[in-house]
Order: structure tokens, then sequence, then C-alpha cells
């Protein structure tokens, strides 16, 4: 069952008018290694993976649902009172002629997101590499974006994001090291 | 300490490549490769910096820098 | 709050600068309020986080539920001030009902 809290898990300030960031931010709402993709991901593996880290991927899986809330809002903040010839300067003509100031889960490019970017084997082990690799993948975008804008408080919640994949990517570690609940090896706590 | 995290390498240069060439690269190595298993009782932020920073323990912070040259990140030379 | 379309923008009557400032002080009461919650909120979701791959660890534990504490009576001076933060029952609500107020947390 899901709640709904009414607050951003960190908050969001976005102090230049700077359109074009919304289209490359966007790749973290929709793109196929973006917090939707993440919190679907996690949020559906939980139903098969091993009972000692479903409340793992539950946890993850919701906080990205609020990372996605965030990434929204930057867009939002960003597109929200811009005219159509400055979208269109933005490289967001196409997007607004289908959506108007609404956003939608496409990427960077256009693209829209489809379940093809996530994958569930069924297989613990490859269920948790998939999702330490789509960590590290987040993580890797976020860097890239923290060097595309020079707005330091953009920077500073996409900083947060991405510190909160390295975070993710050890819990997935740990998932597995737990999986492989070697008996021999003494646990080091 | 957190300069660690950085490693760099030199791309192969090759005398008839077109463009300026970009003589070092960087990467990132964070903290996580280096922990397989978080061990207990590391010690934490106070809680506004834990915010800030994204997690409550030191030991899994890793700073990125904008590699734009303007806001003296690490550029790639 | 509605919004209006750039082609028929009505302006709402100008606000003297007492108002303006009285809201500025307001909003920035408002952010320092949800930022100190926010603070406590990330401490209990990284320690949870944790405590799912560490079960076993009791100070950790401990440590959670001092701070659940803390966040039960930080939410709930929030609350009264600013209105639910949570539908479906787990907050309360005064009269007129207002979960649907404004600011939602992407305009803040």
């Amino acid at each position: 069952m899901w709640i709904y809290e009414k607050k951003l898990q960190y908050p969001v300030r976005v102090s230049k008018c700077d359109p074009r960031m919304a289209r490359y931010l966007i790749e973290q709402y929709g793109g196929a290694d973006g917090e939707l993709s993440a919190a679907l991901r996690y949020l559906n593996q939980r139903y098969t993976i091993p009972d000692k880290v479903i409340g793992l991927l539950t946890d993850i899986g919701t906080e990205e649902f609020a990372h996605l809330e965030m990434i929204a809002t930057m867009v939002y903040k960003l597109t929200k009172d811009a005219t159509p010839e400055q979208l269109e300067a933005a490289g967001l003509g196409p997007h607004f002629v289908n959506h108007d100031h609404a956003l939608f889960y496409h990427n960077a490019a256009g693209v829209p997101w489809t379940a093809a970017y996530i994958q569930a084997k069924g297989d613990p082990i490859a269920d948790l590499y998939e999702d330490i690799a789509a960590e590290e993948k987040a993580r890797a975008t976020y860097q890239w974006l923290i060097d595309y804008t020079d707005d330091v408080d953009l920077q500073d919640s996409l900083k947060f994001l991405r510190e909160r994949e390295i975070v993710h990517s050890l819990r997935f570690k740990e998932a597995v090291e737990i999986l492989k609940a070697d008996r021999e090896q003494k646990k080091v706590f | 300490m957190y300069d660690s995290q950085w490693r760099d390498w030199k791309p192969y240069v090759s005398p008839n490549d077109p463009c300026p060439p970009i003589r070092v690269k960087w990467y990132i190595v964070p903290p996580n490769l280096f922990i397989p298993f978080q061990p207990m009782n590391l010690p934490q932020f106070p809680p506004e910096e834990a915010l800030r920073r994204g997690t409550l323990w030191p030991a899994l912070y890793s700073p990125y820098t904008s590699r734009r040259s303007v806001k003296g990140g690490k550029p790639n030379g | 709050m509605a919004e209006y379309n750039n082609r028929e923008e009505r302006a709402d009557p100008p606000k003297s600068k007492r108002a303006e400032n009285a809201d500025r002080n307001d909003h920035s009461a408002y952010c320092a309020d949800l930022e100190e919650l926010q603070a406590v909120d990330f401490a209990l979701v990284e320690l949870t986080l944790y405590l799912d791959t560490h079960p076993m660890d009791m100070q950790a534990v401990q440590q959670f539920n001092q701070l659940v504490q803390r966040r039960q009576q930080l939410a709930a001076a929030f609350e009264m001030k600013h209105g639910p933060l949570m539908q479906f029952g787990h907050s309360y609500s005064r009269f007129p009902w207002q979960w649907v107020d404004t600011p939602w947390p992407w305009q803040v």
C-alpha cells in the first residue's frame, strides 16, 4: 500500500531561469537510467526476490519515487513560466507541441519511456546485479548533468541525488552478500 | 581525503587526430567499490549535514565538482 | 491556485510592500520548518536502508527508534502550523479539508 507524503525528500532550488536544462533533466525522469526506471524495476523485482531482501527493494523503490518527484520539481520550475518561444529555443519545441507545459515520461532525446528499460529475470543474482548497474549508470548520469549546469542550487540537488545512488549501490551489493550466505566466511559486521 | 576518489588515464593520441587532443581523462571510484559490507558503528554526520551531503556516513560520502573549468573542477586536460 | 494562461493574464491586485514581506517571511519560516523535518526524515530513510541489510545491529535499531520519537514530535508541530503531510488518515485535518491546500511540494 502506498501513502504519499506531501513534502520533497530534499529541498529543490533552481536559481537560473534556464529551460534548456529541463530538456536534459528529463533524462532522469523518463530515461533508461532514470528514477522511474529505478522505482518500477525494484518494486517489480521485489515480488519474487528471496524474502531477506524484499524490504530493501521495497524501500529503495519507494525512495526512487521521491527522487522522481524531485526531478519533476526541477523540470516544473524551469518550464512553468516559459513562453513557447523560450521552450523552442531550449530545444523543447517538439515536447511543447505535444504536451504544452505538462511533463511526460521521455528521455532527453524525446524517446518515450518503455518497460524495455527494466528487467526482472527471476534470478536474484541477475536481478541484483542489474540493480547495482542501474545505480552506477544513474550516478554517472547525474555527474554529466552536474557538469552541464552552472546553477549552484540545481547542482546541490543533483549532488544529493548522485550520493543516494552511491548508497543504493552499496546496499544492493550488501544484498548480494546476504544471498551468498557463505557459511564458511565469517561475516564482518 | 576525497581526492583519492579520482583516477586518471592517458588516452592514446594520434598524430592524425583532427581535433586538439585531450591528454588526461578522469573517472571516479566511489566509496561503494571499497566497502563490500558496511561495518557497524561507523561515525555519522549530524542530521542537517547528513541531509546536505546525501548520506549519514562520511565513509560513504563522495564529493563531485563539476568538470566545467570555470568551476575549478577537474577538466579533462 | 488557478493557473492563468499567458494570453489572458489577469494580474492579482498589487500587494503592499508590507504584505509582500510578510509573505516572504512566512515562506522562509515554512522552508526552515520543512528542512528541519527533512533532516530527521532523511536520517530515518538512511537508517532504514542500513537496517534492511543489517537487521542485527542493535545500536542502530535503538538510534532509529529514538529518531522516530523525535520525528513524531517534529511532524506533529509541523502539521499544526502548516497542515497535513499525509493522506488517508495518517494525518488529521481541520475544517475546511486541508489536504487540497497549496503549496504542493513542487511548487514550494
